[in-house]
C-alpha cells in the first residue's frame, strides 16, 4: 500500500478533538500520583484541590473573570442544563418567558422544550439563511418577563458566528434583569470570549471540543446571577455542582486551553485561511455549494458543503475508505429521516438535506490535510454521480 | 434445594424410530451447551426414554430455567423434588408438603398420577394415587380431586428414588440443533431473514450466515447490526459463523451493465449463488432466506423463481406464507425485531429502481446477465476472497478470518 493511503485525516473536529499530548501526560500523573480528592483533609486532598484552583485561575484569565464565576462539569450538555434550567427555576418568580433561535444544539433546544413542559413559554427566533440572529429581532422578543436568552456563540453545523456581543446589549438595554445564556462548545478555543463585557450571564464550555478529554465541561456564572442547582450531593462547588470533581479532566482542560489561548490570533489566521483556500478549490467541483457565511463572520473551524446528486452518508463512507473522517450534515437513512433544525432552519433545498457533509478542523489540521480531502472530493464526486438511483 | 432435578420433555423426538438415539443424543448435547453458562454443576441422564437433569450443586433456578427455554427440542420442563424411598405413611406426608409449596393458592381440582417403575414397591400405583389424594384433601380442604379433567396433575415416580414433579414450564418445542444438518442463512439487516433462519434452527439445522455489505454505500454500523442480529438468534442455535461478503464490485457492475428495473432480480441471483459457494464449501446442505411471496418485487412468484434458478441446493423459506405482522409477531418474541428496526442501509435498498420488475422472465434475465461476461466470474472470486468470518454466539464476536487471510480449509 502507499503510503498516500496510510494518511489519516480526521476532519470531524466539531464533533470531538484528540487530545494534546501534554494533556494527557498531565493527566497520567494526576490520575497515577495525585489522585487525591480535592475534600479530603490531608495532603493527598490539598494538592487536588491546588489543581482545581490553578484551573480555575487559568479560565479566570482567559475569561477575564474572577475565579468564582468559574464552574466545571462533565460536558457541555450539562453545562447548559444547569444554565437554563437552573437559571430559570431561580428566576422564574420575575416572568417564565425564555428566548432562543432556531439552530441551537440538542443541549439547548431539549432543555427548552423541558422548561416548555413545565409551565415556561419559549420564543424561537428564526435565522437568515447564513444562520444569523438579527440582534434587532431579540430586541422584539424580550419582554418585561423574560428572564433568560440563549444564542449558541458559534453554530456546529454550518460555522454561523452570532453577534453575542450587540444582542447582549440589546438584551441589557431592554430589560437589565434578563439572564444572556451563551452556548460556547465551538467556539470556546476559536475566539475571545469576554462575558462581562459581551453582557452574558452564562457560558457553556466543553473540554473534548478543544483537545482534552470527554467527561469534563465548563460553566461560567456571572456575579450575582441567582441559579438553582440540579444535582444534589456532597455541595462541592459552593452546592451548585455537588460530585467529586473531575481533578485530572479538569487540570487537562484548563492545560489545553492554556495552551490554545496563548497563540489565539496566529492560530486563527491559519484557519480561516485554510478554510478559505479550501473553499475556493472545492467549489469548483461541479455542484458542490457552501451553506452558512465565510470568511472572518464566519466560524474558523465549520465548512458545510452540500454536493448535487450525491448522498452524504454515502460520500461519508467513501471518503472513510480514504481514512478521510468527515460528518454528514443531517444523517438521513431509508427509514428513519432525521433531519438537521439548522438546515432547515437557514433555508436549505430540500435536495440539499441529505446531500448535505461537514467539514470542521481544529489546530493540529494541516494544509495538506485539506488538500488530500479535497483531492479526495474530485475524484469521489463525479465517480458517486455515476452510480445512483435512476 | 426445592427441585434436586429438571425432567426433560420432548415431543417429537420421541416417536422416530430407531433414529431417536441420535436425536435424543443431540438433544442431551444441546442442553450440556446451555448448562455450561450456568453456575452449578448438573449431571443429564438419559433413562427409560427420559431426559433429567441431575443438579449436584447449589444452583440459580430462574439461570437454569432461562437456559433451558432456548433448548431447541425441548417442550416441557418440570422441576422435580427427589425423595428417598420411604414407606407409604411418609410418602403421602412428603406428596401433600410438596403440593402444598407448588400450588400455595390451593383453589385447584388435582389428580394423582404414580408410576410404579420399582415394582418391589409395596402398594401399586393406584393404590399410591387414593393414599396421596386422600392425603392431600385432608391437609388442603380447599383442593378438590378431578380424574377427568384437573386443572393440575401431581406426577409421583417410584423409581430407585421418589419423584414427584407438577408444573411443565413450556418449552420452545422443535428439534435439537445439529439434528437436521446445516443450513446457510442469507442474513440481512431486516426483520425477516433473523426469523427465517430462527425457524429453520428450530427444525434441527445448525446456522451458519452469509451478509453482503457494500461499502462506501454501507456502513461499518450497519455490519454491526447484522452481527447483533446473528447474536440474537444464536442464544437458540448456537454459535453462527458469520461471512462478511463484500459486494460492492458486483453490485456497480450490474448497475452498469444491467437494465436497471432488473438490477435487484440480478443481484440476488448472484448473491444467492455467492451464499450457495459458500455453503457448499462450509458444509452446509441448504440455503436459507427471509423470502415471502409478494412482500416486495424480487419476492413475486416469478421472480423467486428466477432466483431460485441458479440454486443447486434446496432453498429454505420458511416465512413464504406469511404475512409481514406475523413476521413481525414472531421477531418480537424471538427479540430481534428492536434491532432490525434500527435505521442503516443495507446493499438491498441502495440502487432499487423506481419500478423494478415484477414478471422477470428467466430467458430475458439470462440474457442480461450475459452482459456480465467479461468481468464478472472474477469478481465472484474475487468477492469471495474478501470473506470476513465472523464466529457470532451469545458471550460475543469473535473474527476468525480478516478480509486479507488466505482462505484455509474448511472455513
Amino acid at each position: 500500500m502507499s503510503e498516500l493511503n496510510e494518511r489519516e485525516v480526521y476532519l470531524d473536529n466539531s464533533a470531538t478533538t484528540p487530545c494534546f499530548p501534554e494533556v494527557v501526560e498531565l493527566m497520567n500523573r494526576i490520575f497515577l500520583q495525585e489522585y487525591g480528592n480535592p475534600s479530603s483533609l490531608h495532603h493527598k486532598g490539598v494538592e487536588a484541590e491546588k489543581r482545581i484552583r490553578e484551573a480555575k485561575e487559568t479560565f479566570a484569565q482567559i475569561l477575564k473573570c474572577r475565579t468564582d464565576n468559574i464552574y466545571f462539569t462533565s460536558c457541555g450538555t450539562e453545562s447548559d442544563n444547569i444554565a437554563l434550567i437552573g437559571g430559570a427555576l431561580a428566576n422564574e418568580r420575575q416572568g417564565k418567558h425564555l428566548i432562543t433561535t432556531q439552530i441551537e444544539h440538542a443541549a439547548v433546544s431539549e432543555s427548552m422544550r423541558y422548561l416548555e413542559s413545565q409551565g415556561f413559554e419559549v420564543t424561537y427566533l428564526p435565522v437568515d439563511r447564513y444562520g444569523r440572529v438579527d440582534p434587532e429581532s431579540v430586541r422584539d422578543a424580550v419582554r418585561d418577563d423574560t428572564i433568560l436568552v440563549s444564542v449558541m456563540h458559534m453554530n456546529n453545523e454550518i460555522g454561523a458566528l452570532e453577534p453575542i456581543e450587540e444582542i447582549g446589549r440589546i438584551i441589557k438595554e431592554k430589560n437589565p434583569k434578563t439572564l444572556f445564556h451563551v452556548d460556547a462548545v465551538q467556539s470556546f478555543g476559536k475566539a475571545v470570549i469576554h462575558p462581562q463585557k459581551m453582557h452574558i450571564d452564562f457560558l457553556a464550555a466543553s473540554g473534548h471540543k478543544f483537545h482534552s478529554p470527554k467527561g469534563v465541561g465548563l460553566l461560567y456564572v456571572g456575579d450575582g446571577v441567582k441559579v438553582k442547582n440540579i444535582l444534589f450531593g456532597g455541595g462541592q462547588q459552593r452546592g451548585l455542582r455537588s460530585g467529586t470533581e473531575n481533578v485530572p479532566g479538569i487540570a487537562g482542560m484548563a492545560l489545553a486551553a492554556k495552551m490554545i489561548y496563548s497563540h489565539l490570533d496566529e492560530n486563527l489566521d491559519r484557519l480561516y485561511a485554510m478554510k478559505q483556500s479550501f473553499i475556493d478549490r472545492v467549489t469548483k467541483i461541479e455542484g458542490v455549494h457552501v451553506n452558512g457565511p465565510t470568511g472572518r463572520e464566519s466560524a474558523p473551524h465549520v465548512i458545510s458543503l452540500s454536493i448535487e446528486g450525491v448522498r452524504a452518508e454515502v460520500l461519508l463512507h467513501a471518503l472513510e475508505e480514504k481514512k478521510i473522517y468527515v460528518s454528514a450534515g443531517s444523517a438521513c437513512s431509508s427509514n428513519r429521516p432525521h433531519v438537521s433544525t439548522t438546515l432547515v432552519a437557514t433555508g436549505t433545498p430540500r435536495e440539499f438535506l441529505d446531500s448535505t457533509i461537514r467539514i470542521s478542523t481544529s489546530e493540529l489540521t494541516k494544509e495538506e490535510d485539506l488538500e488530500y480531502a479535497a483531492d479526495a472530493l474530485e475524484e469521489i464526486v463525479p465517480f458517486l454521480r455515476r452510480y445512483t438511483r435512476r | 434445594m426445592i427441585y434436586h432435578a429438571f425432567l426433560i420433555k420432548y415431543a417429537e423426538i420421541g416417536i422416530k424410530g430407531k433414529n431417536r438415539g441420535i436425536f435424543e443424543e443431540d438433544l442431551v448435547n444441546q442442553i450440556h451447551i446451555a448448562l455450561k453458562k450456568c453456575t452449578g454443576r448438573f449431571r443429564i441422564a438419559r433413562t427409560s426414554g427420559r431426559i433429567f437433569v441431575y443438579c449436584e450443586s447449589e444452583y440459580d433456578y430462574d439461570e437454569v430455567v432461562g437456559a433451558l427455554r432456548y433448548v431447541f427440542g425441548i417442550v416441557g420442563i418440570c422441576p422435580v423434588r427427589i425423595i428417598d424411598v420411604v414407606p407409604v405413611p411418609e410418602l403421602k406426608k412428603a406428596a401433600a408438603e410438596f403440593f402444598g409449596s407448588e400450588y400455595p393458592d390451593r383453589h385447584v381440582t388435582f389428580k394423582v398420577q404414580t408410576r410404579r417403575l420399582a415394582r418391589n414397591y409395596p402398594m401399586d400405583s393406584m393404590e399410591v394415587n387414593a393414599e396421596i389424594g386422600e392425603a392431600i384433601l385432608t391437609s388442603y380442604p380447599e383442593t378438590k380431586v378431578d380424574v377427568h379433567n384437573p386443572e393440575v396433575m401431581l406426577h409421583v415416580e417410584i423409581r430407585e428414588r421418589i419423584y414427584m414433579y407438577s408444573h411443565i414450564i413450556p418449552g420452545p418445542g422443535g428439534l435439537p440443533v445439529g439434528s437436521a444438518g446445516k443450513g446457510m442463512l442469507l442474513l440481512s439487516g431486516g426483520i425477516d431473514s433473523p426469523v427465517a433462519g430462527w425457524m429453520c434452527s428450530k427444525r434441527g439445522l445448525k446456522l451458519d450466515a452469509t451478509y453482503f455489505n457494500a461499502p462506501p454505500y454501507t456502513s461499518e454500523r450497519a455490519l454491526q447490526k447484522v452481527v447483533d442480529l446473528a447474536k440474537l438468534v444464536s442464544r437458540y442455535s448456537g454459535p453462527i459463523y458469520l461471512h462478511n461478503i463484500n459486494f460492492t464490485k458486483i453490485q456497480l457492475y450490474i448497475y452498469e451493465k444491467c437494465p436497471h428495473d432488473e438490477l435487484t432480480i440480478i443481484m440476488r441471483r448472484y448473491m444467492m449463488r455467492i451464499a450457495e459457494i459458500i455453503a457448499k464449501r462450509t458444509g452446509s446442505d441448504a440455503l436459507i432466506t427471509g423470502e415471502s411471496i409478494g412482500q416486495v418485487a424480487s419476492q413475486t412468484t416469478r421472480s423467486l423463481g428466477v432466483t431460485n434458478a441458479v440454486c443447486t441446493l434446496p432453498v429454505f423459506r420458511p416465512l413464504i406464507a406469511f404475512d409481514k405482522e406475523d413476521i413481525v409477531t414472531l421477531s418480537k418474541k424471538i427479540g430481534t425485531y428492536d434491532t432490525s428496526i434500527l435505521p442503516y442501509e443495507d446493499c438491498c435498498t441502495i440502487f432499487v429502481a423506481k419500478h423494478p420488475v415484477t414478471k422477470p422472465v428467466l430467458s430475458v434475465i439470462e440474457r442480461h446477465e450475459r452482459n456480465l461476461t467479461e468481468k464478472i466470474d472474477e469478481m465472484v472470486e474475487e468477492a469471495l476472497a474478501t470473506d470476513e468470518i465472523l464466529v457470532v454466539d451469545v458471550s460475543g464476536v469473535r473474527c476468525i478470518k480478516h478480509r486479507e487471510d488466505p482462505l484455509k480449509e474448511g472455513m
